[in-house]
């Protein structure tokens, strides 16, 4: 291996790169080889492989070949992009694209194929699993049939042989083996009985398990029945056996469900993805159907729905511009005053400024909400007030900007800071030179500058409130809720509103709720696109 | 090109330790001892009952040559266990309330548990009768809760007989400035069913009837139906606009902190707050929640705790030898209460704590009378609707309206 180390590969370095013929076609900026650069490389590639065959495993396992192909293709791409030479650009874009797709485009996609579902409780899985939820859950013990003590065998290897369960009858104290054959009778002469607990602990021509290594066949455990005349034997724990019959047993035929003890059949019902009986009764547990558009016509349409979601919308589209508003003219306001020369101890009043910032805003949040207690909060005891606060339904929306102005100032304060230091204070000193009062200069100089370095912020700051499930859920929840409305609040936004029709205590209900909040995608894109578009344009104005 | 090379085959090298730290890990204990060839037993539960199970599960596996491991999941454990078993990645056994039951049963994540009779006999009837539903066993119960009237023996010497006897007590406790509320009743802006419910049913409400075989009729619902609109009325009486024994700046989170401040005399609650009443070294007693005078019985509704065999678990045999034949010990069901006091629902381990421990049997007592909480997936509709009922009525609507519209809102989501 000598040789070849001395060989021109090996010694070929940064400073010689540019002039190998096949490869100097342009000034391609490449970038030395450096020992830490390949380190790093080698590390995430590695990472890569990794995380590629750790992800490989429950893919296999689940026989999800797409999702395999998509993982190897994606790991092989990544491979050839970054050992080859080529591609520069590619190289900078691809990780972020990556993520992108996985992180965003990906539960996009998703939450929109969720919306033409009925996804979510008792429409969980596919029909398979309900067939088999049912009939499980119909396996009742057959009266007055025998439980007995049971030995889970093996016909040779314990790992590997048939398995068979031999039974003792507690009572009779007779011997049995079963397998999928049926229940044949032992002979009493070839196996021990523990007096003990009235298990057979060995038996001629059986290997016996303990009941680590039954556990470690689990599945072939509980998929053993033996059949008998009234049902079949089947295994409860590993050391107990009865006689159970599965009541409800799924017929292909008529695509139903029969109850062979009332003699009632369910149909399955490929819209609804349940089972129906004829007089419109359902069994519990169903089965995820595709919807089409009927999710998005109830929000439309139904009055529970759409009633309070257009008035949800237009308090929405307020608590969001009234925070984000509030809290930058507050923040813009304390800049301001800390960026006058004439002002002393800055730097005392902006750490000051800064703590409510630094701050969990989930336990502040918390903490607001005990503080408007009408009874023991702390702003009614120290204001000697006696208002219901999150009682009425504008206490409540005040008390929820409120909150939200003292937790978001501070950000409006520091990038109003930040924005102020970059405005060239000649600019403003030359309007007082041409007479202009400071209420002018800073209409005329100082706002419009400070818009356009803080436009996109406020655009982000206005979508971010738009969703700000945690400023509602923590205080008010919603509320206060109108007597005979207890499904939408005063201070409901869309996105709280959906959270509790997802996952609230009615049951989850994910199609509707992926439908509601691709509606609510649909307008805060609109939002910001045009929020966007005329930012745009004024930055075309003053630049 | 070397260097090339030798970077493929070092990441080649990474790559294996990659899948080496991340592959199966069972794979080298399983080659250690034989008897550890068994498979493994997840058990999920909430924070406090992982800390009491830990040692009967390792003796468990110990015993049998299993590894038993106990997870605690603090947060949602009923959501992240339906999402977890629909993807496969659930635990074998999880522990939890009595009325997930009908949930967890419609998205096929658990299974019937198979009790023989003098095993069932052992239990308490009406947890039993909890963990029953479609004339199936679901779980093995282990302990039961309901709440109970706890009165600060020294504002409030005397058990009241009737509600109207606690509200003039409360009354005349605050006018003599020895406490600031007449009742800790906990409802906060948007209710509280289960808290409510023993006033609910003294005013003569209830949520669903029952069919012929004892089991609740989800087609018969009680809310909004004019027995419950005659107990609101009642209960509106107590509300901000009446007595001020109940209010809505009581909430789930200062009810029992303002009790043990000795704030107000009275407090309805489940034994979780008896801790924090002894921490508060406050001379206490228990008796029921008292009804209406001239009503009916005030009735708590009756929870159970309960293991249950997850379908999709991966050790299912296991699982169910875990559930019916060592949950049902006595010593389990002790271990559990010590971890958190709740009456055990095993009649051997219910009588073993009752001599240490008065509390209990009087909890149990104030429980006798209870309805089991309502495990029946149409009870989902209820909780969210009825509570903010019970918020504006308390805070003075009309109990009329406003609980003929939660029933309406009730009834639109049953399905």
């Amino acid at each position: 291996m000598s040789a070849p180390l001395s060989g021109p590969g090996s010694t070929r370095t940064p400073g010689r790169e540019p002039v190998r013929p096949g490869l100097s076609r342009t000034a391609r900026h490449h970038a030395p080889i450096t020992a830490t650069g390949l380190v790093g490389k080698v590390i995430l590639l590695g990472l890569v492989a990794g995380i590629a065959i750790w992800a490989a495993f429950p893919l296999i396992e689940a026989e999800h070949w797409i999702g395999l192909g998509i993982l190897a293709a994606t790991t092989a791409g990544l491979y050839y992009l970054y050992l080859s030479r080529r591609h520069i650009p590619a190289k900078y874009l691809v990780p972020g694209t990556l993520f992108l797709i996985a992180f965003q485009v990906v539960p996009v996609l998703y939450t929109a194929s969720t919306a033409f579902t009925n996804f979510g409780d008792g429409h969980r899985g596919s029909k398979d699993d309900a067939i088999v939820a049912i009939q499980t859950a119909s396996v009742k013990q057959v009266p007055g049939s025998t439980e007995y003590a049971l030995t889970v065998a093996t016909d040779g290897d314990p790992a590997t042989g048939a398995l068979v369960f031999l039974l003792t009858d507690p009572k009779t104290k007779e011997v049995f083996a079963g397998d999928a054959d049926g229940l044949r009778k032992l002979d009493a002469a070839d196996v021990t009985v523990s007096s003990l607990s009235g298990k057979i602990t060995a038996a001629d021509g059986y290997t016996v398990l303990n009941i680590g290594q039954a556990s470690g066949r689990s599945d072939a455990v509980t998929a053993l029945i033996v059949p008998t005349d009234d049902g079949a034997i089947r295994s409860n724990g590993l050391t107990r056996a009865y006689e159970g019959k599965a009541a409800r047993a799924y017929d292909e035929a008529c695509d139903c469900v029969r109850d062979s003890e009332t003699g009632r059949t369910w149909t399955a019902d490929e819209e609804s993805g349940s089972f129906v009986a004829a007089d419109g009764e359902r069994l519990a547990q169903g089965w995820k159907v595709d919807v089409g558009l009927k999710n998005f016509s109830t929000v439309l349409t139904d009055p529970n729905i759409s009633g309070p979601f257009f008035g949800t919308l237009a308090w929405n589209f307020a608590f969001a511009i009234a925070s984000t508003g509030l809290t930058f003219l507050l923040g813009m306001a304390i800049a301001l005053a800390l960026h006058s020369p004439r002002m002393k101890g800055t730097n005392f009043y902006r750490v000051l400024l800064i703590l409510p910032y630094a701050m969990p805003s989930f336990a502040m949040l918390l903490i607001w909400r005990d503080m408007f207690n009408t009874d023991f909060g702390l702003l009614n005891n120290l204001f000697g007030l006696n208002v219901d606060w999150f009682g009425g339904t504008w206490s409540a929306r005040i008390a929820v900007v409120l909150v939200q102005l003292w937790l978001g100032y501070p950000y409006m304060f520091l990038v109003a800071t930040g924005a102020l230091q970059a405005i060239p204070r000649e600019l403003t000193e030359a309007t007082s030179v041409d007479g202009a009062s400071p209420w002018q200069s800073f209409r005329a100089v100082t706002l419009p500058l400070l818009l356009v370095a803080l436009s996109p912020l406020l655009i982000a700051s206005f979508a971010f409130n738009f969703n700000n499930v945690n400023a509602i859920l923590f205080t008010t929840e919603g509320g206060p809720f109108a007597p005979d409305n207890p499904t939408n609040g005063a201070t409901d936004l869309l996105i709280t509103y959906t959270y509790r029709l997802a996952f609230g205590a009615q049951g989850a209900e994910f199609g509707l709720a992926a439908t509601v909040s691709i509606f609510i995608f649909a307008i805060v894109a609109t939002v910001s696109a045009i929020s966007f578009r005329r930012t745009r344009k004024q930055e075309e104005v003053y630049s | 090109m070397r260097i090339r090379t030798a970077g493929v085959v070092a990441l080649f090298a990474l790559a294996l330790a990659a899948s080496g730290c991340g592959g199966d890990s069972d794979e080298p204990a399983a080659n250690e001892s034989p008897k550890a060839a068994g498979g493994k037993l997840v058990i999920w539960a909430d924070d406090k009952r992982t800390a009491a199970l830990k040692p009967f599960a390792d003796e468990f596996g110990k015993e049998n040559g299993v590894t038993v491991e106990v997870q605690a999941v603090s947060k949602d454990l009923q959501t992240n266990f339906v999402t977890a078993s629909q993807q496969g990645s659930g635990p074998d056994v999880v522990v939890g309330a009595h009325d997930w039951i009908g949930n967890l049963v419609q998205n096929g994540a658990i299974d019937p548990v198979q009790l023989p009779a003098e095993q069932k006999s052992g239990f308490n009837e009406t947890a039993v009768k909890a963990v029953t539903f479609n004339g199936q066993l679901y779980g093995v119960p282990y302990a039961t809760e309901n709440v109970a009237l706890i009165r600060n023996t020294e504002l409030a010497p005397d058990a009241p007989k009737t509600i109207e006897d606690l509200v003039a007590a409360g009354k005349k406790l605050k006018a003599d400035k020895k406490a600031s509320e007449i009742l800790c009743l906990q409802s906060g802006q948007n209710g509280d069913s289960y808290h409510i419910y023993p006033l609910y049913t003294s005013g003569g409400g209830y949520l669903f009837g029952t069919s012929a075989n004892g089991d609740y009729d989800p087609k018969d619902l009680g809310v909004g139906k004019p027995e419950s609109i005659a107990a609101f009325q009642k209960i509106a009486k107590l509300g901000e606009k009446g007595d001020g024994a109940l209010k809505r700046s009581i909430t789930p989170e200062n009810a029992i902190s303002t009790f043990t401040s000795k704030k107000c005399a009275y407090l309805v609650s489940g034994p979780w707050a008896v801790a924090d009443a002894k921490k508060a070294n406050i001379s206490y007693d228990i008796s029921p929640v008292p009804g209406f005078a001239g009503g009916k019985e005030a009735q708590p509704f009756v929870g159970v705790q309960a293991f249950y065999v997850a379908s999709k678990g991966k050790n299912k045999a296991l699982a169910q030898e875990f559930v019916t034949n060592y949950v049902t010990k006595p010593e389990l069901a002790v271990a559990l209460y010590k971890a958190e006091p709740r009456p055990p629902a095993l009649t051997a381990a219910f009588d073993q704590v009752k001599g240490e421990d008065q509390d209990l049997a009087k909890f149990s007592e104030a429980g006798k009378n209870g309805h089991v909480l309502p495990a029946i997936p149409a009870m989902a509709a209820i909780w969210d609707p009825f509570g903010k009922a019970e918020a504006a009525i308390i805070g003075g609507a009309d109990p009329a309206t406003t609980i003929t519209a939660a029933g309406k809102t009730i009834q639109g989501q049953i399905k």
